[in-house]
């Protein structure tokens, strides 16, 4: 019992340095493109901490996330740039939206297994990025909304920089990571690891398991629209081609990397992911002069090959293991004399 | 015990910052070496990707240009410094990396390549106040012009070629058409402008077709050209699907005429379609017949110097290499002519006037920041493997 | 054009590029079934084969023998991955694994950019002659290396998993592999036969498709897609399950485009795929019933 609350207390410090941190940081940082890689940083994990729910709490791979995210960029989009409604209205129309439609297609999707729900996400995934191509008249079709999206603004304050931008996207990336974290450890999320461990010993225990899971769907779906409003006011032009299949896949790596089993896997995995991108743009140029994005690629494949090899649990399991051994060397140091 | 925790943090934070610092002191350290102060440029392009096929001539022909102004003593004695990054056709990507060179205090960037990605840089582009000029096609990326302060283009729009096609479609009195093209920005934006000059020339549409950038069988959509019986077929995509979309016109016996758009301006289309090819008729810049110029065109001993120095070191010409080299030259000029004032270069580009270039002849104005006419284009024909004027 | 002309000519593209999804199809049920692992690198193997293949006549060599050459080189190659990669690896849940693969596929990818860089090649059909007439529908004659390919291996798949010892070793490692283990069969060395015995099938689709598709360094990402849809469609488990998934895959895809929508093709394909899993959760020919407890 005292483990236990200790534990919480330490969840509960953690979260506030972390807190400390990320706001005193674009303080520190004067360079605009380290803001602006933060932002996204700051934007991919909203949309990973939904995923890592799904995936690490209710166990269920989803391989079509980035249409999720896709249908809440365009929804900002359209509605603010030709209909003329409020950017933060238009987010929550997205994000409502979304989540109903996660809800509906997840009744037929969750009554698969394994591979084969994987590939109906892929697929709905797909199929979302068919239409936002197709429907010209209503997305603009494969070249982009054609009418520019407005920014972001509380009251008068206009959020058109990236410092001012850096703010709202970790402010509400903290919500959703805190919003995450009592989801797993409330009643629900309870429900959801028995679903991970044995579905069928949850289910004849009473567990709601298949509407619990549905409703993680919807969750996940949630944080991925409201990730992409956030993504079309940031960068104001979206095109279909940022919502396809290699984004979905990339979230699934960045919520693997970064480990399943804790909230802050995303944190980790997203940042190790991007940063390593971004700074091996940064440093091949050094160590290779004239290697174009070739010699950045096969890096960062092999890199993610080795990170996965020996750290099979993602980044968050590793450091949590060695924390564990450290303290558990130093008990056993404390006991001795 | 927490303290580790917080230590591990506080250390991966660290060196991420100290990475980057540190990446940002050794470009400033290599550079001091130089007598005289270098000018540095930035340039985008999507070398990897699905863009790559336009990317990589740039990035090559950019490359060899610098090189060669630097051995000759760089512009007024400052040597270039070019920052060139991969945005991997990705859009995003394009996002931070304009804003990555912007912090670099680059006097100008040139790229993307394709129009997605130029689009998702304008934003920070425009609130930079940094001079822009792409190598992509669409008539976005610079209009409405009073948005677009700082973004200039290099390559023939599409409406401008949209509209050479439909003339000579009308000249030669084919105004019963099928279109078909490849479903991307590329073919999205050939097919909407099309519909445009189409409209103007009074050329009718028979049937639309699409197929994607990496379909291989284009019979099915070829059937339904065939039963709409056209008296032409006008096909907007680059290769490799546009190479599939011929040989797949030629296995299905139709025998109107082929035309193509720009798309298909190297060398790879004609390798890849074999036989297939001969007949096509495309519009395009003058460097792919360069050699077969009259001598009193102005833009011939330009073409044939660029597509010897080019095809020298990195293979056969293509016109998007001549893209990248028309947007670096510009800002070249307009460097020497302003020194490094970003905002007095994007002056001087704007009143870029009589440049000869790779793409056309290019007088670029406060309402025209392309700069280029509807005779930078011809029609070319491929004939035995090679181009030729189109009769 | 009459109608029932059109459709055989939709019939015979569908059939064309659905042999082309079975083949890679096959690859990926081989190596699920004896370790698990979805391999997403199954379309790089592909384009490898087609590459090499590519090179080797480029280079003079007769085309039978750059056939032999280059199945044999993607063979060693993938060899060389397994025991580097996924060997390293073995304790890891089968989801890490994925994402290995996923890893291997883009590092594969980019050093075929270094090497091949960015230009499609072309091979060369492997017999001359035009396209073939069909009551109204035209075929061309590497369409039909394709289908033929894609019935050999089924068949050559067939014989080794009934027949040879190898293959009976590999199935006994599907069905159970603690037992097998006890029987004196290896786990290790069977995964290592699965992913080389797939990396041979997947050089040959590659080069038996590469006359249809051309070559280029990222034809990949697309086959293997197509591919792992259409084995999954077929069970996953299946040999022929992964055929007619790959058959079916293509004949929807071409059926769409002809009658439908170009533009919706794939959407319909998909739309269909959805509506068959949710009919039948299991997949075409999959073994439903089997639940992890």
């Amino acid at each position: 019992m005292k483990d236990l609350l200790k534990q919480k207390r330490l969840r509960h410090a953690l979260i506030l340095l972390f807190t400390l941190i990320i706001f005193t940081l674009p303080f520190l940082i004067t360079n605009n493109y380290y803001l602006s890689v933060l932002v996204i940083i700051g934007i991919h994990t909203i949309v990973v901490v939904g995923l890592c729910l799904l995936m690490g709490y209710a166990g269920q791979i989803s391989l079509g996330h980035a249409a999720f995210y896709g249908l809440g960029a365009y929804t900002s989009g359209i509605l603010t740039s030709t209909y003329n409604v409020s950017p933060w209205l238009a987010l929550l129309a997205g994000a409502v939206g979304t989540g109903i439609i996660a809800y509906l297609i997840g009744i037929p999707i969750f009554r698969l297994k394994e591979h084969y729900l994987a590939l109906a996400t892929l697929g709905f995934g797909l199929i979302i990025h068919v239409i936002l191509m197709e429907e010209v008249e209503l997305t603009g079709g494969p070249s982009g909304l054609s009418k520019g999206i407005p920014y972001l603004s509380i009251g008068s304050l206009v959020l058109n920089n990236d410092f001012k931008f850096y703010f709202l996207v970790w402010i509400l990336a903290l919500l959703a990571l805190i919003l995450a974290n009592n989801v797993v450890h409330s009643r629900i999320g309870r429900a959801l690891r028995s679903i991970h461990g044995s579905e069928f010993a949850a289910q004849s225990l009473g567990v709601d398991t298949g509407r619990h899971k549905l409703q993680v769907f919807a969750l996940s779906a949630v944080y991925a629209s409201v990730a992409g409003s956030l993504y079309a006011h940031y960068i104001t032009f979206i095109s279909p081609s940022p919502f396809g299949l290699m984004t979905s896949i990339q979230f699934v790596v960045m919520a693997v990397v970064g480990g399943l089993a804790s909230i802050w896997g995303p944190i980790f995995g997203v940042s190790v992911i991007t940063i390593m991108a971004e700074s091996l743009k940064e440093f091949m140029p050094l160590l290779i002069p004239q290697a174009g994005g070739e010699y950045e690629i096969v890096v960062y494949g092999i890199i993610l090959v080795v990170i996965m090899i020996f750290m099979p649990d993602g980044l968050t399991a590793t450091l949590v293991k060695a924390y564990e051994g450290w303290r558990y060397r130093k008990e056993r140091a404390n006991e001795t004399p | 015990m927490k303290k580790r925790v917080f230590l591990v943090i506080a250390l991966i934070l660290g060196l991420v910052l100290a990475g980057c610092g540190g990446a940002q002191e050794s470009t400033e350290k290599s550079s001091s070496a130089e007598t005289k102060e270098p000018y540095k440029i930035g340039a985008i392009f999507d070398i990897s990707g699905p863009g790559s096929s336009l990317g990589v001539p740039e990035r090559d022909t950019v490359n060899m240009i610098v090189e060669k102004v630097n051995e000759n003593g760089g512009i007024d004695g400052h040597p270039i410094e070019l920052i060139m990054l991969d945005n991997k056709s990705n859009e995003t990507e394009a996002a931070l990396a304009a804003k990555s060179l912007i912090q670099k205090d680059v006097l100008a960037i040139i790229g993307c390549s394709t129009s997605g990605t130029t689009l998702a840089m304008l934003e920070g582009i425009q609130q930079a106040e940094i001079p822009l000029v792409s190598a992509a096609a669409s008539i976005r990326i610079v209009e409405p012009v009073n948005e677009r302060k700082w973004v200039f283009k290099t390559a023939q729009s599409d409406s401008l070629v949209a509209e050479r096609v439909a003339t000579y479609l009308k000249s030669k009195g084919l105004t019963k058409i099928a279109f078909a093209s490849m479903n991307n920005a590329f073919g999205d934006s050939g097919k909407v402008e099309f519909e445009k000059a189409a409209a103007k020339e009074g050329i009718e549409i028979l049937v639309m077709e699409k197929f994607e950038q990496n379909d291989t069988m284009m019979t099915s959509q070829l059937t339904n050209i065939k039963k709409a019986n056209p008296q032409a077929v006008l096909a907007w995509a680059i290769p490799p699907s546009a190479s599939s979309f011929t040989t797949s016109f030629d296995d299905l016996g139709l025998t109107v005429p082929l035309i193509h758009s720009h798309g298909i301006g190297n060398k790879t289309f004609i390798e890849l379609a074999g036989d297939s090819a001969n007949g096509v008729v495309f519009p395009v810049g003058k460097l792919l017949v360069a050699e077969g110029l009259p001598d009193d065109d102005p833009q011939k001993q330009v073409l044939v110097e660029y597509a010897t120095d080019f095809e020298a070191k990195y293979g056969p010409r293509n016109t998007f290499g001549g893209h990248a080299w028309d947007a670096l030259q510009i800002v070249l000029n307009a460097v020497e002519k302003a020194g490094p004032d970003r905002a007095k270069i994007r002056d001087e580009i704007e009143n870029t006037t009589d440049f000869v270039g790779i793409s056309g002849v290019f007088n670029m104005s406060p309402e025209d920041h392309n700069g280029l006419s509807l005779d930078s284009m011809v029609m070319v024909e491929i004939s035995e493997g090679s181009w030729i004027p189109a009769k | 054009m009459s109608l029932s002309s059109e459709l055989l000519q939709y019939l015979l593209s569908g059939l064309t590029m659905g042999g082309i999804y079975a083949l890679v199809a096959l690859g990926f049920v081989i190596i699920h079934n004896v370790t698990g692992i979805i391999n997403f690198a199954q379309g790089e193997f592909v384009m490898l084969g087609a590459m090499f293949m590519v090179t080797l006549v480029n280079a003079g060599v007769p085309a039978a023998g750059a056939l032999v050459i280059a199945v044999i080189l993607v063979m060693i190659v993938v060899g060389l991955i397994e025991f580097g990669a996924i060997r390293t690896a073995k304790k890891a849940s089968p989801l890490t694994l994925v994402i290995i693969t996923i890893g291997l596929s883009t590092a594969i990818k980019g050093i075929a950019l270094l090497i091949w860089g960015t230009n499609p090649y072309k091979l060369e059909p492997f017999t001359k002659g035009g396209p073939i007439h069909i009551g109204g529908a035209t075929i061309i004659p590497q369409s039909l290396w394709v289908i033929g390919t894609t019935v050999l291996v089924l068949a050559l798949t067939f014989f080794i998993f009934e027949y040879t010892y190898w293959g009976k070793a590999l199935r006994a490692c599907v069905v159970n592999k603690f037992a097998a283990r006890l029987m004196g069969i290896n786990p290790q060395r069977m995964s290592l036969l699965a992913f080389v015995f797939s990396a041979a099938l997947a050089a040959l689709a590659g080069i038996v498709i590469a006359p249809i598709t051309y070559v280029t360094y990222d034809m990949g990402l697309m086959l293997g897609l197509k591919g792992f849809v259409a084995a999954v469609l077929g069970g996953l488990s299946s040999t022929p399950g992964a055929v007619i998934g790959g058959l079916a895959l293509g004949i929807m895809e071409s059926m769409g485009a002809g009658l439908l929508s170009s533009g919706y093709k794939d959407g319909i394909a998909f739309i269909i795929l959805l509506l068959v899993l949710f009919l039948k959760p299991g997949g075409l020919f999959g073994t439903s019933g089997t639940k992890r407890v």
